[in-house]
């Protein structure tokens, strides 16, 4: 790295004072400059150039840096604590390393927890469970995102920005407090029963609070917008002479679609797709609030052995597995992506 | 909702009176249960004393021992239960009190104080706040409409699937505490309730999963709103709640009445306790706050507030006639004889137990 030529490199440090500054004003070098006047700048600044380091190098190993940081090593954590033993004490697990004699690192693992995951069923029933609430609320999320984002891509030009914060503007309350506020409206007495009995739809109160039915709706609600912005994203791009090529050509309109504007959305699609998928799979808030006793889901066993059983070693199992098993879809999504961008 | 609401703005109020995160002495750092207090005594107490109390709060023991169990939790008074109480202090994760600071000792109740050394061996770490029993809470007129001779005074209403059959449309809820749950089956069945033999634990296992298809939730704190606003019929759950339930409903003024029992085959005793976490940084202060709760003025408002009986015998004289009067809260001598009190599970019987209760949640 060092024997590379060195053309990005940030200039070498110079003490200038402002007046003598040369270059526009406002550029990203005048910028610099000025910055270097500050110590803790200076600081770093040099200790870049010392080290070697190329800013297109530093640039690169960021994500990786943060990656390490706050992905990899949160895991390693995770997999050291799946691997300890329950114990009462604080923290609830046994240490995995001990030193013998002060010279030999001893280390304990206890294989016990991964072996209970595979031989109780529970944890089988509830991946599964979760892989199938997953699906369905994924594809019933795309039969609704797909018509959204295709008539805001249908919408005049200048009504797309306001319909694309519509569809951003609800990050902005809490999730929490949106989950919550279907309970208001779907549970016994809540405004979806009362509206259906006062028009007279029903005569005796929907039970869908504390059922999976509650469940599907929180996820399809929570997690829309994941689906349609990509899906618009990719909507957006199409051309419209397409289309009209193909009516000229005497195409009908449902046809033209399933032939020319899905296979071009398809990216958009699969992207959506996953960006709900993965997320609802590990879902714990919305079961939780909106599901019954009955709902099992990953998300809440993790819960209640963390919790619950205070049996760390052994919810840090379920985690890893859950880990390895989104690891499937996450390597397809950028498989699929890297495909994208050669395509 | 509405009582969400109150107590979420309260609990805004309170948090935006102190600096967060403030560890220099002028601030104690409280962690109770959900609507367990007359917030008007926070008041009292930060006028009185000039410490600035930062008051949170959580609804479930296994919330308070997960954070307790990773440690640094910046709380200066805790309140769990007896038996988390007893597994926590065997962790490590609470300091001894020091009772030359605690001069309100004396108006302690020894029933009380009695029981909660088993917990606790001399009481070394903890002073009762509270203390309750787990039984049945029902709206009175739904049940009656279902069920004209009702046994709402035994736990038959609860565990007979053919009883509770008849109150599955109209909703019942149950407490998600295992520790609870189970011994009150065993109870039922005649068996100890204390028992932790995996054997006699799976006699529960099978009388909790013939009435499961008639329960709609397990949750410990939702049932009060619920049975306030007449949404269920019947909840197991805390003597205190349901009374709680009780009077909103009657606040409210919306037809529903609300009664609680405690079955005549017996119910559990539990008790929370205050204490102060080992790494606790404002350890006078968390003194000063639980000996001011111990003055018996403090208590009875306390008590007369939440209608939870408490430990505190100088307490009694000061308490409304409603809730010394009711056997709902302080039972009589002869109720008091029926009720069993239970001790922690050994961690691999834990396993077993929580297992058991995840397959009686989830019914399959």
């Amino acid at each position: 790295m060092t024997q590379k030529p060195r053309d990005t490199d940030i200039p070498a440090v110079e003490y200038l004072d402002s007046r003598s500054a040369q270059g526009p004003a406002g550029s990203l070098e005048e910028l610099h400059k000025r910055l270097l006047l500050a110590p803790p700048y200076r600081w770093v600044s040099q200790a870049i150039i010392r080290s070697g380091l190329s800013a297109r190098g530093i640039l690169i190993a960021t994500p990786y840096l943060w990656l390490l940081l706050f992905f990899l090593a949160p895991f390693l954590i995770v997999l050291k604590i799946s691997f300890s033993e329950y114990a009462i004490a604080q923290p609830p697990y046994t240490a995995l390393f001990a030193w013998v004699d002060d010279v030999f690192i001893q280390i304990r693992l206890n294989l016990e927890n991964y072996q209970l995951l595979f031989e109780d069923d529970l944890y089988w029933r509830a991946y599964l469970n979760s892989v199938k609430i997953a699906g369905i609320s994924t594809f019933l999320t795309l039969l609704v995102g797909y018509p959204l984002a295709y008539g805001m891509t249908r919408a005049p030009r200048h009504w797309r920005l306001a319909l694309l914060m519509l569809v951003i503007l609800p990050f902005w309350t809490s999730f929490l407090i949106r989950v919550y506020a279907w309970i208001g409206i779907l549970k016994k007495e809540g405004l979806l029963n009362l509206l259906l009995l006062n028009l007279g739809v029903i005569d005796q109160p929907l039970v869908i609070m504390n059922t999976d039915t509650a469940v599907y709706i929180g996820i399809i609600y929570s997690y829309l917008p994941f689906m349609v912005l990509p899906l618009y994203a990719s909507l957006e791009k199409m051309d419209d002479s397409l289309l009209e090529a193909a009516a000229d050509l005497g195409c009908r309109p449902i046809k033209a679609f399933w032939q020319i504007t899905f296979p071009i959305s398809i990216y958009g699609v699969i992207a959506g797709c996953f960006l709900v998928f993965i997320p609802a799979l590990g879902e714990f808030v919305i079961p939780d609030l909106l599901g019954g006793s009955g709902t099992l889901m990953i998300g809440k066993t993790l819960w209640a052995e963390f919790f619950s059983n205070r049996d760390w070693p052994l919810s840090s199992a379920v985690a890893v597995v859950l880990l390895l098993i989104l690891v499937v879809p996450i390597v397809a999504f950028q498989k699929m992506q890297e495909k994208d961008k050669t395509a | 909702m509405k009582f969400l609401a109150k107590s979420a703005l309260a609990a805004v109020l309170l948090a935006g009176t102190a600096a967060p995160g403030s560890s220099a002495d002028g601030v104690v750092n409280v962690y109770n249960w959900s609507d367990y207090i007359d917030e008007t005594i926070l008041q009292d107490f930060e006028k009185e004393t000039g410490i600035k109390v930062v008051y949170d709060v959580f609804d479930s023991n296994d919330i308070l021992e997960t954070k307790l169990l990773a440690g640094g939790t910046g709380y200066d008074v805790v309140v769990p239960s007896g038996t988390f109480l007893s597994r926590q202090i065997q962790a490590g994760v609470f300091q001894p009190l020091d009772k030359s600071k605690l001069s309100n000792l004396g108006n302690m109740w020894n029933v009380v104080s009695e029981r909660t050394a088993t917990y606790d061996p001399d009481n070394a770490h903890s002073v009762n706040y509270m203390w309750g029993t787990t039984g049945i809470g029902y709206n009175v007129d739904q049940v009656e409409e279902r069920m004209a001779d009702a046994p709402v005074d035994s736990w038959k209403l609860i565990f007979d699937p053919t009883v509770l059959s008849k109150f599955a449309d109209c909703g019942v809820f149950m407490l998600d505490a295992s520790d609870e749950m189970i011994p009150a089956a065993l109870n039922y069945l005649g068996e100890d309730p204390d028992s932790h033999d995996p054997e006699v634990i799976a006699k529960a296992e099978d009388l909790l999963m013939s009435i499961r298809p008639y329960i709609q939730k397990f949750h410990s704190s939702e049932y009060i709103n619920a049975l306030a606003n007449g949404d269920i019929c019947i909840a197991v759950g805390w003597s205190g709640d349901v009374l709680q339930a009780r009077d909103r409903a009657a606040e409210a003024d919306n037809g529903v009445t609300v009664n609680y029992s405690t079955p005549i085959e017996g119910a559990l005793m539990w008790f929370d306790q205050m204490a102060i976490p080992k790494d606790a940084k404002n350890v006078e202060n968390a003194h000063i706050f639980i000996d001011y709760i111990m003055r018996a003025d403090v208590m009875a408002k306390a008590s007369n507030y939440v209608y939870y009986a408490n430990g505190n015998e100088a307490s009694q004289a000061l308490l409304e006639p409603d809730v010394i009067g009711d056997p709902a809260i302080y039972p009589s001598e002869a109720a008091l004889k029926t009720l069993y009190t239970t001790t922690p599970y050994p961690p691999r019987v834990q396993r077993k137990v929580t297992r058991l209760w995840t397959k009686v949640k989830s019914g399959q």
